[in-house]
């Protein structure tokens, strides 16, 4: 039993110069695993994730024959069954916590608003529960980040703030955008760590964004190869070495490796017909 | 693993101060300045001032007489370094005209300017933010290019054609407001003799007096000059909040802040406004000023005893020392209000106060 | 034409004219879709025909009175605007005081600007203490009411139009100097400026040829909404009697002197605050477009 369903999924932009197709017909289902979408910058995959939760805006529209989370049609959902939705039941973590997090407000409120707000709780409990799930990411003064600003924060202690507050309404699924691209390389693995637990021990569905295909690889069970707004290879991330698609192979092919030849890497050949 | 730089107490509050001091220099040297300015602007008249005391037939000694006692005969960074000091202990000079000193008079004329721009701000405020926010997040749409037009036309009409056009159509033709001045001469007497002045505010002082007449009265006077100062300042202000807000709703925090379900209104007027208060503190201070600036036109046309009124009158009456002092007035309430945007600016976003 | 079109629109030019020209081309496709630009556009070219053809558009000679044509109302047979309170025909007063409006707009766009570039861009390349100082001497200028300033200048020096230009480029250059040492800083510091030097340009070739071309898109676009701004003052000083002296037809002082007839003869003070109000209006919308345009960082919309 799938937990999402997209199928066809088509993002149109209006702009100037004409309509833009961002995404052109995506689709994949989604049951209590991590699908890696990977891609580089302009295909689509950022948009894909927004698409999911209708964050998109006009001059943006979103189409799809089909796009059903656990039984909840997405597409013919109204506003407020979408607010519902969010932040409840699917959550999204972004790139960067030096902009994903109000610069003006606490971190304390921050994490408490969806509580106090959406669920009614009283300012005790809703604090007890962001205390505890700083706890959670390996946070270890709670207290001082509560009342603390945003700018205040190193990289990665923002992002873990930021999964803090998408994981304390304990969601089913979560999309993650880029979760460790603005941060520094030791910290990308504590933070990857944290993610990963947390994951595995609340039994969330994952979809991971990324451009690096080999961390995507590592951390999914299935990967999307996603180029100008299609996907244009699906399969197991332990069969990623073995892919087809001239595409991956191209992006494999990029990596460099330890041991391998010392020629230059060979950069991507976009003459086949997959590439317009 | 803290990642929390947080310096010790007294540290922060060492820089505070250190703060505040930097600023009052700034201050000063503003003022300084300012002063300069108006003094080599007073020693550039062409008229002697001493002939404009004394009049042509006076004899040389009469003159040599009032040129030592104006201080005219000290060399010129003497002469300035006297007017600094005065004008630190609140003494502006003396009219020409009536021979009053200056900064007493200023003080009798300059409530009503205030009352007047902080009304004008007022409006401005209350109709131009939520204007702006409407414009923002419905780019494009109908109320977007109304909010847009109005506003332009607003900030590009001379303020006292606008008055004179109000006045007309809503004195003259309509009738829907009072005339010109601040009062009919019947409360206006009743407002000298009969009640206690508080802040030389009519509106303040009649409610405090409980004189609901004199206050309706008041208020049937102010409406029309307040209302057009609020629409060239709401002008401004729209534009600039539609500008802040556009560029806050672009930013990825309101889209963390969607996806954690939040409803749009508390998206739009908690997390974005929040951000937009910021810059717009400093838009609301420059509008006040810039009314304050445009009372010297305005209040002619309404016949409102303010500080404009009373620099065009010193000016027609080539009273120069009451224009000078006027001007100076003007200048350091504009550098006040500046220093305190500023102050204020620091206070409440939270990154600029590291 | 079209090959004209072609030439300017291909994706390789050859030249470095050719490069110059078509940048200049899409500006103008850009600015052209802007309606409202447009329309900004339009004005102030009217502006500039109106004043440039003065003599041969207005009906009448905007100096000549004629007693017993007094006060007569718009749509008058041969005058559109109505007369003013000496029989003069408004429309041709309104023509004529286009020439002074633009004279006044022109010697300010002129010095201002000039003047503030010349500030910002050597405090701003040399730093240190000469920065500093020009950098408070910037800001007392622009910490001072302009109109209260222009105001106790020109009352001062006397009224007259020069006086008042002189007046209002004093407290405009401000905020180009602000702009151009910004650039600048931005500059400096680039290998290309190193470059330059190690070749062995003097400073001022560097600020004149490499540094100031860099700041004169914002400052165009500065200028122009500046102007806007400019007539306003203008028309102020003009009102209250500092600018140009009767009875020659300056829009502020039309005003001013059909003040005494506002309620019974409207359009004496009227029209000409419709002019000021119609130009500045195109001056803000062009300045707009043109921010669109030439500056898509800080466009507004």
């Amino acid at each position: 039993m799938s937990l999402l369903d997209v199928r066809n999924l088509r993002v149109t932009f209006a702009t100037e110069t004409g309509p833009v197709q961002a995404v052109r017909g995506v689709s994949f289902s989604l049951g209590r695993e991590r699908l890696g979408i990977v891609g580089e910058s302009g295909s689509g995959k950022t948009i894909t994730g927004r698409a999911v939760l209708r964050l998109i805006r006009p001059p943006g529209r979103i189409e799809a024959d089909a796009m059903t989370f656990d039984g909840q049609d997405l597409l013919a959902a109204s506003e407020r069954d979408m607010r519902a939705l969010r932040g409840k039941r699917i959550g999204m973590v972004m790139q960067d916590p030096k902009y994903s997090l109000n610069p003006v407000m606490t971190v304390g409120r921050q994490l408490t608003e969806g509580l106090r707000l959406r669920d009614g709780l009283g300012r005790a409990d809703a604090t007890a529960k962001a205390m505890a799930a700083l706890d959670a990411v390996q946070i270890r003064d709670p207290d001082r980040v509560m009342g603390a600003y945003p700018h205040e924060l190193s990289g990665g202690m923002g992002q873990r703030v930021m999964i803090a507050m998408m994981l304390i309404p304990e969601p089913d699924l979560l999309i993650a955008d880029e979760p460790t691209s603005a941060l520094d390389v030791t910290v990308q693995a504590e933070v990857l760590s944290i993610l990963d637990a947390l994951v595995r021990d609340r039994g969330m569905a994952l979809i991971f964004i990324s451009h690096d295909l080999r961390l995507v690889a590592r951390f999914c069970d299935r990967v999307l190869v996603m180029y100008k707004g299609r996907v244009v290879e699906e399969l197991a991330a332990a069969n990623l070495l073995a892919a087809q698609h001239p595409y991956t192979r191209g992006l494999l092919n990029c990596l460099p490796r330890i041991g391998g030849p010392r020629g230059p890497l060979p950069g991507l050949d976009r003459t086949g017909d997959w590439a317009t | 693993m803290t990642g929390i730089p947080a310096p010790p107490r007294d540290n922060r509050l060492l820089r505070l101060l250190g703060q505040i001091g930097l600023g009052l220099v700034t201050l000063s040297i503003t003022l300084l300045g300012l002063l300069l300015v108006t003094f080599l602007i007073g020693r550039v008249v062409p008229i002697d001032p001493v002939l404009s005391i004394v009049g042509e037939r006076a004899t040389e000694a009469q003159m040599t007489a009032i040129r030592i006692k104006l201080g005219l005969d000290l060399p010129l960074w003497r002469q300035f370094f006297i007017y600094v000091t005065d004008a630190m202990q609140g003494d502006l000079g003396n009219s020409i005209r009536t021979g009053e000193s200056i900064t007493t008079e200023i003080a009798r004329y300059f409530p009503a300017t205030l009352e007047l721009s902080t009304l004008g701000t007022i409006f401005g405020t209350l109709v131009g933010v939520p204007a702006g926010v409407l414009a923002a997040t419905k780019p494009g749409s109908i109320a977007d290019q109304i909010v847009r037009v109005v506003g332009l036309m607003g900030y590009s009409m001379p303020v006292f054609w606008l008055g004179l056009i109000g006045l007309l159509v809503f004195y003259g033709q309509l009738d829907w407001v009072a005339g010109p001045g601040r009062l009919d001469p019947v409360y206006d007497m009743q407002m000298q003799f009969t009640l206690t002045t508080y802040t030389g505010m009519i509106l303040i002082d009649s409610a405090l007096n409980g004189a609901w007449d004199v206050f309706g009265n008041a208020i049937s006077h102010i409406i029309l000059p307040a209302g057009l100062l609020g629409y060239v300042s709401m002008a401004y202000i729209s534009r600039m909040t539609r500008s802040f807000m556009m560029n806050e709703l672009g930013q990825e925090y309101i889209t963390t802040a969607r996806v954690k379900g939040m409803p749009e209104w508390r998206v739009i007027w908690v997390h974005a406004m929040k951000n937009v208060l910021v810059p717009l503190i400093t838009v609301i201070a420059l509008s006040y000023a810039f009314l304050l600036e445009g009372s010297v036109l305005t209040e002619t046309i309404f016949a409102w005893p303010g500080l404009g009124s009373y620099i065009t009158d010193a000016l027609f009456a080539a009273d120069m020392p009451a224009v000078l002092g006027g001007t100076v007035v003007v200048g350091v309430v504009f550098v006040t209000l500046n220093m305190a945007s500023d102050i204020l600016y620091r206070l409440v976003d939270p990154r600029a106060r590291e | 034409m079209t090959a004209l079109r072609v030439w300017l629109a291909d994706q390789n030019p050859s030249s470095r004219r050719q490069a110059r020209l078509g940048q200049l081309w899409l500006a103008w496709l850009r600015i052209r879709r802007n309606r409202l630009a447009m329309a900004g556009l339009v004005i102030v070219g009217a502006l500039l025909l109106v004043a440039a053809f003065a003599p041969w558009i207005s009906p009448h000679d905007p100096l000549v009175q004629d007693l017993s044509r007094r006060l007569l109302p718009p749509g008058t047979a041969g005058n559109w605007l109505g007369t003013d309170d000496f029989g003069r025909d408004i429309l041709s007063r309104i023509i004529h005081g286009a020439r002074i409006t633009l004279y006044i707009i022109a010697l300010v766009a002129v010095t201002a600007p000039v003047i503030g570039l010349l500030i910002g861009t050597v405090a701003g390349y040399f730093g240190g203490w000469i920065d500093a100082a020009l950098m408070r001497l910037t800001d007392i200028f622009l910490a001072f009411p302009r109109l209260i300033l222009a105001l106790a200048l020109v009352a001062v020096l006397g009224p007259g139009i020069e006086n008042a230009v002189f007046a209002i480029a004093l407290t405009a250059w401000p905020p180009y100097a602000r702009v151009a040492r910004a650039e600048t800083l931005t500059v400096r510091n680039s290998d290309y400026i190193a470059a330059i030097r190690l070749q062995g340009a003097s400073a001022g070739r560097i600020i004149a040829g490499h540094v100031v071309p860099m700041c004169l898109p914002s400052v165009i676009i500065r200028v122009t909404l500046d102007m806007a701004g400019v007539i306003l003052i203008a028309a102020g000083l003009g009102f209250l009697g500092l600018g140009v002296q009767p009875p020659l037809p300056e829009w502020g002082l039309m005003i001013s002197s059909g003040r005494k007839f506002l309620f019974e003869q409207w359009w004496v003070a009227t029209m000409p605050g419709l002019a000021i109000f119609v130009v500045s209006l195109g001056f803000n919308l062009l300045g707009d477009g043109l921010r669109d345009v030439l500056d898509p960082r800080s466009a507004s919309r």
